[in-house]
């Protein structure tokens, strides 16, 4: 069994924080790579990226948003509660390395997905430029923690509430088109986000890594539910990625299996706000 | 003698009472019902007792067979148990899905010239009695040595060397990847055929000796075959499987609806997703089902297909009948349960919508040729044969690989060109010292029974090493 010692809420309660006493995974982890967690034993096994490690303390922290069944059982666990099952590290970590300059592209909760990982590039000693977006002000994650995780931060909503107006990816061509020696893009976010800031990064000719979310069941190689398409050839995103070259991967594909489920997942979802509600 | 001999012969084979195929194809329970005491033992006294049993020389790990059943035919059912267990840790699996046809009720004389003894049914009513009606006790344990085995992987292999082990006075502890126990006998073999009761008894009864269980421990990840030397195990088992699976490489191949055989019986058999949603976990239900392959795994994929609920279940196979894998019983059950056999036919591309979800697929008509290395005759497309077949559901069951996320963090571990572990076959021993490997990780996918043997070969040599060294 696997506590809760931390949780916060953010974005009106949309997305929820659990730190968790992990002590085996906590020890092992790295940036990039994530964890399966099941809450109990009817649980689903649910993939969530590790936003944060801490080996000495023995814990791990997810960020995750509440968009179906699973994730709302997990939102109601509380301080003390427990998962039943946490699984992992799984998937490669990061290879971080310094190249000089990087931008770091998030969106939505990708945002706690490039944490680490900006943090990490800005150890090896790169200059990192972080933007990070959401719908709104109210909806934006981890500010604080990104401006410290990166040289300069640059926010941006899609309704002009807070930072500039607008998407990430606009901000992300201005910075493109003034610095010249940008070595490499990491874009984490909705698929549509990471296919946009690749088409763009193509244009400027720039190495740009994506974090890649498909449906996942065991996360350890065998199942092959999790395959994506990249450079024209079949990967296991659990195992062989969940980072790929942003340029190969085929992001329509991915959009579409991301639906497979998408009517079960509506009616059981909810079945269980009903219940929640009643 | 003679006159002894006839008169046994004329009690027929009993048959295992089943559902009926039109209630049990809609139904996730088991599908025979088991023998009782009364004709378990009339079916016991049909065993001529052999002087020199044939039927021992079939089974992988020489099951004593005419002495078991000996016990059960004077309705000494413990001991009856207790002598299968001297050779086999677990019978009430085997008894279950062993290919006994070409095993020991292959080679039994009584099959000469009637039906083989049903060694297989007597196997299960002995281990299905004792684990509702027995003591529990557990077999005398050898004082503690002081020396720790980890035991990767819960699948029969590395049961059976934990067990093996545990009884000897090691410190075992068995490491799972997944979150249950069992290896394919939990997420592979469904509840319809192994009550999974059943793996989680046999898994209790080993932590009841002593060996702990740990679940969620992807060994290559959360801690490292080095590692586990460093906290101090003096000895390794990988019994890891072969848990890759094998897709056909063609085009359209990633729509929605294609899924590995692996995927599909682990939302199954694992995740229970055969009942959401009352539980979380979501599985395709399929109106026209195709399953590609035609061992055991592809007739447990559309037997399980038809219990979720879909109108046509299809096996397509590129050979003929007689190539099929599959044990004679699966077939057998499945046909009665209404799946077809869709027979020399080979599937080229997969056809879907704008979602992205399957509706068809494109065939080619094949006919058997020249014998090939395996000695099967190999399929060969008929020229002009394409045709198109609808269908929302495939699932693909054309075998599987060796799984390289252990052994490819493991440089100094040598493997074969497969990337299976290369192991000693008469002591498991891989290439690296202190480390043993056996069942599917060693041999590719093949049996249970195999894949336990493999483990009672190692479990001797681990013991041997940790009392005299390597
Ligand atoms: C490697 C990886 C890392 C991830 N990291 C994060 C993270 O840090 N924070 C975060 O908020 N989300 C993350 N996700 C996505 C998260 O797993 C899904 O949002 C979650 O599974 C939804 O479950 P649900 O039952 O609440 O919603 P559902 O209603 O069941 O599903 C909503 C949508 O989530 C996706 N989804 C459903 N089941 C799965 C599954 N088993 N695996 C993956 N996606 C699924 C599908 O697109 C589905 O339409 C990650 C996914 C992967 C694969
Ligand atoms: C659907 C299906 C039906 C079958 N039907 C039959 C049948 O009727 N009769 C028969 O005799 N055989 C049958 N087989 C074959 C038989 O089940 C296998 O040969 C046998 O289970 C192999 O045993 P094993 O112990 O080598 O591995 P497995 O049973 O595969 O167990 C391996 C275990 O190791 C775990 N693991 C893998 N990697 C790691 C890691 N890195 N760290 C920790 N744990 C790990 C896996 O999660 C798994 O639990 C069937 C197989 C399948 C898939
Ligand atoms: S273990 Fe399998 S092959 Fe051996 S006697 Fe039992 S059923 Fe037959
Ligand atoms: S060969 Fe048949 S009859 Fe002879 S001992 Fe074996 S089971 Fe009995
Ligand atoms: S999640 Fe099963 S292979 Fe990746
Ligand atoms: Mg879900």
């Amino acid at each position: 069994m696997f506590k809760i010692v931390r949780r916060e809420e953010m974005a009106e309660g949309t997305v929820i924080l659990n730190e968790i006493e992990a002590p085996l995974i906590a020890r092992k982890a790295k940036p990039g790579q994530f964890v399966i967690l099941k809450a109990n034993e009817e649980g689903e096994r649910v993939p969530l990226t590790m936003a944060e490690t801490d080996s000495e303390k023995g814990t791990i922290t997810i960020i995750y948003m509440v968009v179906g069944k699973s994730t709302a059982i997990f939102r109601d666990l509380k301080v003390g509660d427990e998962y039943q099952d946490v699984i992992g590290p799984l998937g490669k970590a990061t290879h971080l390395e310094n190249v000089g300059n990087v931008v770091c592209v998030g969106g939505g909760t990708g945002v706690a997905v490039l944490h680490p990982i900006t943090r990490g590039l800005k150890d090896v000693g790169n200059h990192v430029t972080c933007i990070i977006g959401a719908r709104n002000k109210d909806l934006l994650i981890l500010e604080e923690q990104m401006k410290a995780a990166s040289h300069d931060l640059r926010v941006c909503t899609d309704d002009g509430s807070y930072g500039r107006s607008g998407f990430v990816t606009e901000e992300l061509k201005d910075i493109l088109d003034s610095d010249k020696d940008i070595k490499l893009v990491v874009a984490i976010g909705p698929v549509p986000m990471m296919k946009f800031v690749s088409k763009i990064t193509k244009e400027y000719n720039v190495k740009t890594i994506v974090s890649l979310n498909p449906i996942m069941v065991d996360g350890t190689g065998m199942c092959g539910g999790c395959r994506v398409s990249v450079g024209g050839e079949t990967k296991f995103a659990c195992v062989d990625g969940p980072e790929f070259d942003g340029h190969e991967v085929d992001y329509d594909e991915l959009a579409k299996r991301l639906q497979a489920y998408s009517e079960d997942e509506k009616k059981c979802y909810e079945d269980y706000c009903a219940l929640e509600n009643a | 003698m003679a006159e002894k001999k006839e008169k046994k012969e004329k009690i027929p084979r009993q048959p295992m009472p089943e559902q009926k195929p039109e209630i049990r194809r809609r139904n996730f329970e088991e599908v025979p019902i088991g023998y009782t005491p009364e004709t378990a033992m009339l079916e016991a006294s049909r065993c001529l007792q052999c002087k020199k049993p044939s039927c021992v020389e079939g089974c992988p790990v020489q099951v004593d067979i005419p002495g078991f059943i000996g016990f059960i035919k004077d309705g000494d059912f413990t001991g009856a148990i207790r002598h299968l267990w001297t050779k086999n840790s677990l019978p009430a699996v085997c008894g279950r899905v062993c290919p006994q046809e070409i095993q020991c009720e292959g080679r039994c004389v009584v099959g000469k010239k009637g039906e083989p003894v049903a060694i297989g049914n007597l196997e299960r009513f002995a281990a299905d009695y004792e684990r509702k009606n027995g003591s529990g006790d557990l077999p005398p344990k050898q004082s503690p040595t002081g020396k720790k085995v980890a035991v990767v992987g819960s699948g029969p292999s590395g049961l059976t060397v934990a067990g093996d082990l545990v009884v000897k006075g090691h410190d075992v502890t068995v490491m799972e990847a997944f979150h249950k126990p069992g290896g394919v006998l939990v997420y592979g073999i469904p509840e319809f055929r192994l009550p999974k009761e059943i793996v989680f008894s046999e898994v209790n009864f080993l932590e009841r000796l002593g060996a702990k269980v740990e679940c969620n421990t992807v060994v290559g990840r959360t801690v490292s075959l080095d590692e586990l030397f460093e906290e101090g195990y003096d000895a390794v088992y990988l019994g890891v499987g072969a848990g890759l699976p094998r897709f056909m490489n063609l085009p359209g191949e990633n729509l929605i609806g294609i899924l590995s055989a692996n995927e599909y019986l682990t939302r199954a058999n694992l995740m229970k997703a055969y009942r959401f949603p009352e539980v979380d976990t979501p599985i395709p239900i399929g109106k026209d089902v195709v399953v590609l392959g035609a061992g055991n795994v592809a007739m447990d994929s559309a037997r399980t297909a038809m219990r979720l609920g879909a109108d046509r279940v299809r096996i397509v196979y590129r050979r003929s009948r007689e190539e099929m894998p599959a044990r004679g019983a699966e077939i057998h059950h499945a046909e009665e349960e209404g799946i077809e056999l869709f027979l020399l036919t080979n599937p080229t591309k997969f056809v879907g919508n704008e979602e992205g979800r399957l509706t068809g697929m494109e065939c080619l008509k094949m006919e058997l040729g020249e014998p090939d290395e395996s000695g099967r005759r190999s399929p060969v497309a008929i020229e002009g044969s394409e045709f198109h077949m609808d269908c929302d559901l495939v699932i693909v069951a054309v075998g599987s690989g060796a799984n390289p996320l252990l052994t490819q963090s493991t440089p100094d571990m040598k493997l074969n060109k497969w990337g299976y572990i290369e192991a000693d076959p008469e002591t498991g021993k891989t290439t690296k010292k202190g480390v043993w490997a056996g069942g599917d990780i060693v041999t590719g996918a093949a049996t249970v029974i195999l894949a336990m043997g493999a483990g009672r070969k190692a479990a001797d040599s681990i013991h041997e090493y940790l009392t005299w060294g390597w």
